[in-house]
């Protein structure tokens, strides 16, 4: 039949046979119909895990982990030069941003263990080696900008605090002072080469609602991963309270 | 008795309905993802002719703020949108159908023809086989379309991972107007699909359903020396 030109698929049927052929295709296809708003129906009517409906979360969860798999360690966003980057940089969330904020008091937090803490203060963080980080800033929301930041290349932070061992575990975890705002990040993306504890924007410190003295920079993840202004750091192989996956959102939000 | 041509393949025929509600899943899921940024018009000097979309127009399909449901129906959806499409295009290849799809040497010049046939300025149309012109190129172009979906929605999806995708697209925020635009095309597309399918009548229409279309004696027309005659009724009026 494959063979068989088109104006050749000709046959003939009796009425019967062609009434029969056309009453059992409908009926398929009705029922297919049916199927499909029932299908529908089913999905909307499942329970919801962390905002979003089971199944959903279960494929994007899947995705995570077909996606997290695929990724280089190595992977970078394209970098870009002082020039291309714009000089209104958009502010677009300020969960667990303070109006101000006395950077002499201020320490960032990392859990080592149950009542182990190191605590680190802004002048420490700054006497590591820095780096500049342009590229492309993506908002879960749809938009971009060209944007330039520096800081301590994570890597270089982790391994002068001693912290490598907690490198071979599942996440990190990060939080807010006041904890009102706080994401997760698988460790290879947390680890990948353009994440920087940044401290500097276009160059000067921190505007207060980019979260000065000390936010996240991490070029692999959608802005929401980037929290403002750190408190807390903490490293688990349980996945870490996040902010907006709890909302619907999907958790992994890489690139 | 009848006569009848076994027109569209069983399987051609599922791929065919499947893909009607999940594209129809990943466009309405697409919409509640763009709303979070809706900076699309058709602007000219300045003048905004045409704003994607109107506030009116997202309120009556309740899209507002609903970006993160939007982005879990979408990134599911897409695989079997994604899987779909690529059963149909490997059954096309290996049933031997894309002979009836894929534009042939003539197939351009044709579908002009074809074109001013279906506006009722040109009387005759260029003999065909299964599809016309204008079909062959409208249904290989939307496989096209679904490729350029793919690629644009990874490009924009995985930037770091698929950064060739991204590359391709001419960078991240052309592959999203991409994205965008291709969109409107299977709107666009859907449209004029749904007239031509009412134009050309229920025989037509059926045989999407059970395979096979009814074949009426050839009507004897009276032609003009230099027009190629039709080959059956049945041949001019297929359009959708």
């Amino acid at each position: 039949m494959k063979k068989r030109k088109y104006t050749e698929r000709t046959e003939t049927l009796s009425t019967a046979a062609f009434r029969r052929r056309m009453v059992i295709s409908f009926i398929v296809f009705l029922v297919l119909i049916g199927g499909v708003i029932f299908a529908w129906k089913w999905l909307n009517r499942q329970p919801k895990e962390d905002g979003a409906l089971k199944p959903l979360r279960s494929t994007l969860e899947a995705n995570e982990k077909l996606f997290k798999s695929t990724l280089d360690s190595n992977a970078t966003s394209k970098t870009y030069t002082v020039k291309d980057a714009v000089k209104n940089v958009r502010v677009n969330g300020l969960i667990g941003i303070q109006d101000s904020i006395d950077v002499a008091k201020w320490r960032m937090n990392v859990i080592r263990g149950a009542g182990d803490t190191l605590k680190i203060s802004f002048d420490d963080i700054k006497k590591l080696p820095k780096k500049d980080v342009i590229f492309d800033f993506k908002c879960i929301e749809g938009w971009n900008q060209v944007t330039h930041w520096a800081g301590v290349p994570l890597k270089d932070f982790m391994a002068y605090y001693h912290l490598q061992n907690f490198e071979q575990m599942q996440y990190a975890g990060l939080q807010t002072p006041d904890k009102k705002y706080y994401v997760g990040i698988d460790m290879k993306s947390f680890l990948a080469p353009q994440t920087i504890l940044c401290y500097e924007m276009n160059g000067q410190p921190l505007p207060m609602k980019q979260g000065y003295p000390l936010r996240l920079i991490i070029p692999v993840k959608y802005g929401i991963k980037h929290l403002k202004c750190i408190g807390t750091l903490f490293f688990s192989n349980q996945k870490p309270p996040d902010y907006w996956a709890q909302r619907g959102y999907d958790y992994y939000a890489g690139f | 008795m009848k006569t009848v041509v076994k027109k569209h393949l069983l399987a051609i025929r599922w791929f065919h309905w499947i893909n009607f509600p999940i594209l129809g899943v990943m466009i309405w899921s697409g919409l509640l993802i763009y709303w979070a940024y809706a900076k699309y018009s058709i602007t000219i000097a300045n003048t905004e002719l045409f704003h994607f979309f109107s506030p009116g127009f997202y309120k009556a399909l309740n899209i507002p703020h609903r970006l993160a449901e939007g982005m879990s129906f979408h990134f599911t959806f897409m695989w079997l949108f994604f899987g779909n499409g690529l059963l149909y295009v490997l059954y096309t290849i290996f049933s031997g159908e894309w002979r009836y799809l894929v534009p042939n040497r003539r197939s351009f010049k044709e579908a002009w023809q074809v074109l001013l046939h279906d506006l009722h300025i040109r009387k005759y149309v260029p003999p065909q086989e299964k599809y016309n012109a204008a079909q062959r190129i409208a249904y290989t172009a939307i496989i096209i379309m679904g490729l350029g979906s793919i690629i644009s929605g990874l490009a924009i999806y995985k930037p770091v991972e698929f950064n060739w995708c991204t590359w391709l697209c001419g960078g991240y925020t052309t592959a999203r107007l991409v994205h965008f635009i291709l969109t409107i095309g299977y709107c666009l597309f859907f449209l004029i699909h749904i007239v031509q399918v009412i134009i050309t009548g229920w025989n037509n229409f059926q045989s999407m359903v059970t395979g096979i279309e009814v074949i009426h004696p050839v009507a004897v027309v009276p032609v003009a020396e230099e027009q190629p005659a039709p080959l059956t009724e049945q041949d001019t009026n297929e359009e959708a």
